[in-house]
């Protein structure tokens, strides 16, 4: 079998993964870093992320001032120490990127702009345009390319983590232009693979987000936390998901219901200004928005389109000016995929998933309980977005923990000497795996389409924004045997040569794992928090559950949860409010 | 509204067969769907052994350039129901070695990138402490256009230049140039310009024009290039008119 | 036709397509790329047309007849005719497209295309009411 060998390996190369890799690299050159991503990098999940990035510069604003948000906004679960250290780090982040190119759009004085974003009580929001993801990570990316010791595996899937001596020691990666399977052994491993989107079905996630490194952890033995926190975004267009920025509702927008109200004061949301007032109304907080249109849909007040029921964006106010230089994007995305112009249509919108607040466990610093394994980014859980994740604070935190994890896995490449060669016999049976249950599998009746279409309208009844117990008890029920219908799934592409069928059918496997362990945590935390909402517990319950759920995979597959009490340094647990 | 279209799409599979082939399939025609869609239906419920790529789902991500009905398009963005009644013929990108299926190699196109050195060259770099390099808007206003490039590769597609000399550096490749060249914090100008002052890279161009036509990001690389012939032809009546100006 | 290596497991085979000889036939846009770029032959030819009248008219008002009266020929007529289609042809291209090299800015704001390509026909137009004005007073 080949074996390649470096210091630091990334699995996955979009904001996350890319700023780990130049923090190895800046940290100390002579370390060999190798970047593997079943895409190119510029066609990470990344580049979708319209809004902005949160990270405090403007006089009036200070660093507790976005830690409270955040921590409030996350109803209580985050880690206070983690989100004191990651609003300490941002505007530094934020800036490191400015330095390397990124196109911040700017004041006229030439500093760079602000604008307000939802749940954050001063204007902090960096913004390129409302193309902010695209222009960081091709920023990132092409930063990247100055540094030699940065070898890139582009196309490369991985499909196992490679564990030896109480240590993660590489990975076994599928080259898919030319279908050769291989070990890429390296002294630290880190996880920058993103969310798991796709597990559900009206979605803005892009077709890669499987929750890759969360199951490649999961199965390596180490902990998901808090996977029942899934966010849904109050915005997209029904039926491609595609997301309608926050951006839209910061510069004015309202939402509307059937008679063309704005029915967000009916929820504790503050009154109708005209303008936008942060932390108030349309700029509540995005799990209390998708709450409010099931509450709506409840009360027979939704919109009912081709594709399910729907409520009204309404830009029409803002006028074509402030349509055309703020949300240029916004527009275009209308116009192209649902043939709507802004400027004079409603648009139709509703919840869609679109961020995990759970992921693979790690410290302060992105190392997971693993030896040798760290994760950042998306796929991990810090956790400094709790039980909701406000809006512009993701991108800020690929940024600050690619750092760190990227430093700390450097720090563990330099301590520890280089993997013994134990795991290429784990790599051989990883190979072994492949060949015999995918490649050359003949018979099969189970199609992965139809399984995925399964999995993904269980999760969306059973563990979407409403849930129940009994409900969530069917839903792990029916997950289980749609693990088992899958050992059953026909493969009928035997080509080695960019196999696509092969990446599906290993997603899908990816997914059933991460959708398991959703259910699990769900089912166990008997209280309402954040975007977790239990119809049966409707309350928030601090005395038993201000901790995370942490789910170890069982012998027998299955999700076993336990419990870590959540860091508490200043800020006690109060009550989440908004639109005062 | 017809109900089904006929989409014949290029196959090949390099294990059983040594040169592309067309296979027809019957795809619904729905009014919101795209070609993608298409695709789609065909790889989940008629033939699962259909390779190609995708992912965003919304013209940012750049992964699904093919060729529908011989013009290059973001499969995505490209609605169905303009094809009908038919058939739609799909193939892989123009002017790229195809791999299998609708996937073509990019190896060459990245390594274009790399060569125009995309990212901020500077003598000397501001420490962060001293904050931001100012930028006015009008500043950023002059490369916006050209930073907005995909990397869909729907240009090089386009473009006679590449496909008959695959030396040729390329729009793309030169726009991105260009968006560092024109960068208010960029001072690699210089160095960009003796990579590309040659004759495979901007001199390569003949100003077609389809790149800039085709391209759905409308980044206008012909103008990029031919902006770029004209400040390399100053550059060189200034290096024998005034030899002694500080480069 | 490229020799391809013995196909291997880890060996891709790429396909690499033939760019046709008529590559430019099958497209209008690079048809009328081709068609532009050989106009240039027609600007050559006029250049060599106006040296050898220069020439005629240097060699006196005898040599400048008969030049004259060798253009009246009918195939010369037609070749001339046909030439000029495509000078124009060319010069017509050329203003179009020169907006596209100069990204000239005014107070921030970027030139519009038309003020570029209009300055340069109200150019075109001027020098060449000057001529004729200047030829039909002599």
């Amino acid at each position: 079998m080949d074996v390649s060998s470096h210091d630091v390996l990334l699995v996955g190369g979009g904001g996350a993964g890319l700023r780990a890799a130049i923090a190895v690299a800046e940290l100390n050159p002579k370390l060999s870093i190798a970047v593997v991503s079943k895409v190119y990098p510029m066609r990470s999940h990344t580049v979708s992320a319209e809004g902005g990035a949160a990270a405090v510069i403007k006089a009036g604003d200070t660093l507790d001032d976005h830690a409270y948000d955040t921590i409030s906004g996350g109803d209580w679960l985050t880690d206070q120490d983690a989100v004191e250290a990651f609003v300490k780090e941002a505007p530094v982040e934020m800036l490191q990127l400015e330095h390397w190119g990124c196109p911040w759009s700017r004041e006229p004085d030439g500093h760079i702009a602000v604008r307000p974003f939802g749940g954050m009580k001063k204007e902090r929001t960096w913004f390129a345009a409302d193309k902010t993801g695209f222009h960081m990570l091709h920023a990132l990316f092409q930063t990247s390319l100055k540094y030699g010791a940065i070898t890139r595996y582009d196309e490369w899937f991985v499909s196992r983590l490679l564990q030896d001596d109480g240590r993660v020691q590489g990975v076994v990666a599928i080259d898919l232009m030319s279908g050769r399977i291989q070990a890429i052994t390296a002294k630290a491993v880190i996880l920058c693979t993103g969310g798991c989107g796709r597990v559900f079905p009206f979605t803005t996630n892009a077709n890669i987000k499987n929750g890759d490194g969360m199951a490649l952890a999961y199965r390596a033995g180490a902990p998901l936390k808090d996977m029942e926190f899934v966010q849904y975004h109050p915005t997209g267009l029904p039926f491609t998901g595609i997301l309608i920025t926050e951006a839209s509702r910061a510069e004015g927008g309202f939402l509307l219901n059937k008679d063309g109200y704005r029915y967000l004061q009916d929820y504790d949301l503050g009154k109708p200004q005209p303008k936008p007032v942060l932390r108030s109304m349309e700029l509540g907080p995005r799990d209390r928005l998708s709450q409010a249109f099931v509450k709506e849909h409840e009360k027979g007040r939704t919109i009912q389109g081709p594709y399910g029921p729907v409520v009204h964006l309404d830009l029409r106010h803002l006028g074509e000016k402030v349509i055309n230089t703020k949300l240029p994007f916004v527009r275009e995305l209308c116009l192209k995929y649902e043939n709507i112009d802004p400027i004079k249509e409603l648009i139709p919108v509703r919840p869609v998933v679109h961020y995990m607040m759970g992921g693979v466990h790690t410290d302060i610093n992105g190392a997971t309980p693993l030896r040798g394994l760290f994760a950042a980014g998306e796929v991990a859980c810090v956790s400094i977005n709790g039980a909701n994740r406000l809006g512009s604070n993701s991108l800020t935190e690929l940024l600050v923990f690619g750092t760190r994890a990227g430093k700390s896995a450097a720090a563990f490449a330099l301590e520890h000497e280089a993997p013994n060669g134990h795991v290429i016999a784990q790599a051989e049976d990883e190979k072994r795996r492949l060949e015999e249950q995918f490649l050359r599998k003949t018979a099969g009746r189970e199609s992965i389409a139809s399984l995925r279409t399964e999995m993904q309208k269980t999760m969306e009844e059973s563990a979407g924004i409403y849930r129940t117990g009994a409900r969530l008890a069917e839903a792990a029920a029916t997950l289980r045997k749609l693990q088992e219908r899958f050992q059953d799934v026909a493969m009928s592409d035997h080509s080695r040569t960019f196999n696509t069928e092969l990446t599906a059918a290993l997603e899908l496997s990816f997914m059933l794992d991460v959708a398991e362990a959703i259910v699990q945590c769900a089912l166990n935390r008997t209280e309402s928090r954040g975007s977790h909402q239990r119809t049966d517990f409707p309350k928030r319950d601090d005395g038993a559950f201000l901790a995370h759920s942490l789910a170890l995979q069982g012998k027998d597959g299955t999700p076993q949860v336990q419990y870590l009490p959540v860091t508490i340094t200043r800020w006690p647990p109060a009550e989440r409010v908004y639109g005062k | 509204m017809a109900e089904t279209i006929t989409l014949e799409v290029s196959r090949y599979r390099p294990e059983q067969e040594t040169e592309p082939t067309y296979q027809k399939y019957e795809v619904p025609v729905r009014k919101d769907w795209v070609v993608l869609d298409a695709l789609n239906h065909i790889k989940d419920k008629i033939d699962t052994s259909l390779s190609y790529r995708w992912s965003c789902r919304m013209g940012v991500c750049g992964s699904c350039g093919m060729m529908v009905n011989n013009e290059p398009k973001l499969t995505c963005a490209t609605f169905l129901s303009d094809y009908v009644p038919g058939p739609v013929r799909v193939e892989p990108l123009r002017n790229f070695p195809v791999v299998r299926d609708l996937v073509i190699a990019m190896t060459d196109f990245m390594d274009k990138l790399l060569r125009v050195k995309p990212w901020i060259i500077r003598d000397q770099e501001k420490p962060l402490s001293e904050g931001e390099y100012l930028q006015t808007p009008e500043e950023l206003d002059a490369y916006k256009q050209f930073s907005m490039c995909i990397n869909c590769m729907i240009c090089y597609a386009a473009c006679p230049v590449y496909g008959l000399d695959p030396h040729f550096v390329g729009p793309a490749a030169i726009a991105l140039a260009q968006r560092y060249n024109r960068d208010s914090r960029d001072q690699g100008s210089q160095e960009r310009l003796d990579i590309l002052s040659q004759h495979d890279a901007i001199w390569g161009c003949t100003f077609v024009g389809e790149c800039t036509k085709v391209c759905p990001k409308h980044v206008d690389p012909a103008g990029a290039i031919q902006q770029y012939k004209l400040e390399a032809t100053k550059e060189w009546f200034k290096s024998f008119l005034l030899p002694w100006s500080a480069r | 036709m490229n020799q391809t290596p013995a196909y291997t497991t880890h060996h891709p085979r790429w396909y690499r397509t033939r760019i046709s000889t008529y590559w430019w036939s099958r497209k209008w846009a690079y048809f009328r790329f081709i068609v532009r770029e050989l106009s240039s032959i027609a600007v050559a030819y006029f250049v060599v047309l106006t040296l050898m009248q220069i020439h005629a008219l240097r060699q006196g008002a005898e040599a400048y007849a008969a030049f004259e009266e060798w253009l009246r020929r009918p195939l010369l007529v037609t070749l001339n005719a046909i030439s000029l289609f495509f000078l124009l042809y060319h010069a017509i291209t050329w203003f179009n497209l020169a907006p596209k090299a100069i990204a000239a800015r005014f107070r921030g704001k970027r030139i519009p295309d038309i003020l570029i390509t209009g300055s340069n026909y109200g150019a075109w137009l001027a020098i060449s009411v000057g001529l004729v004005w200047l030829l039909s007073r002599g």
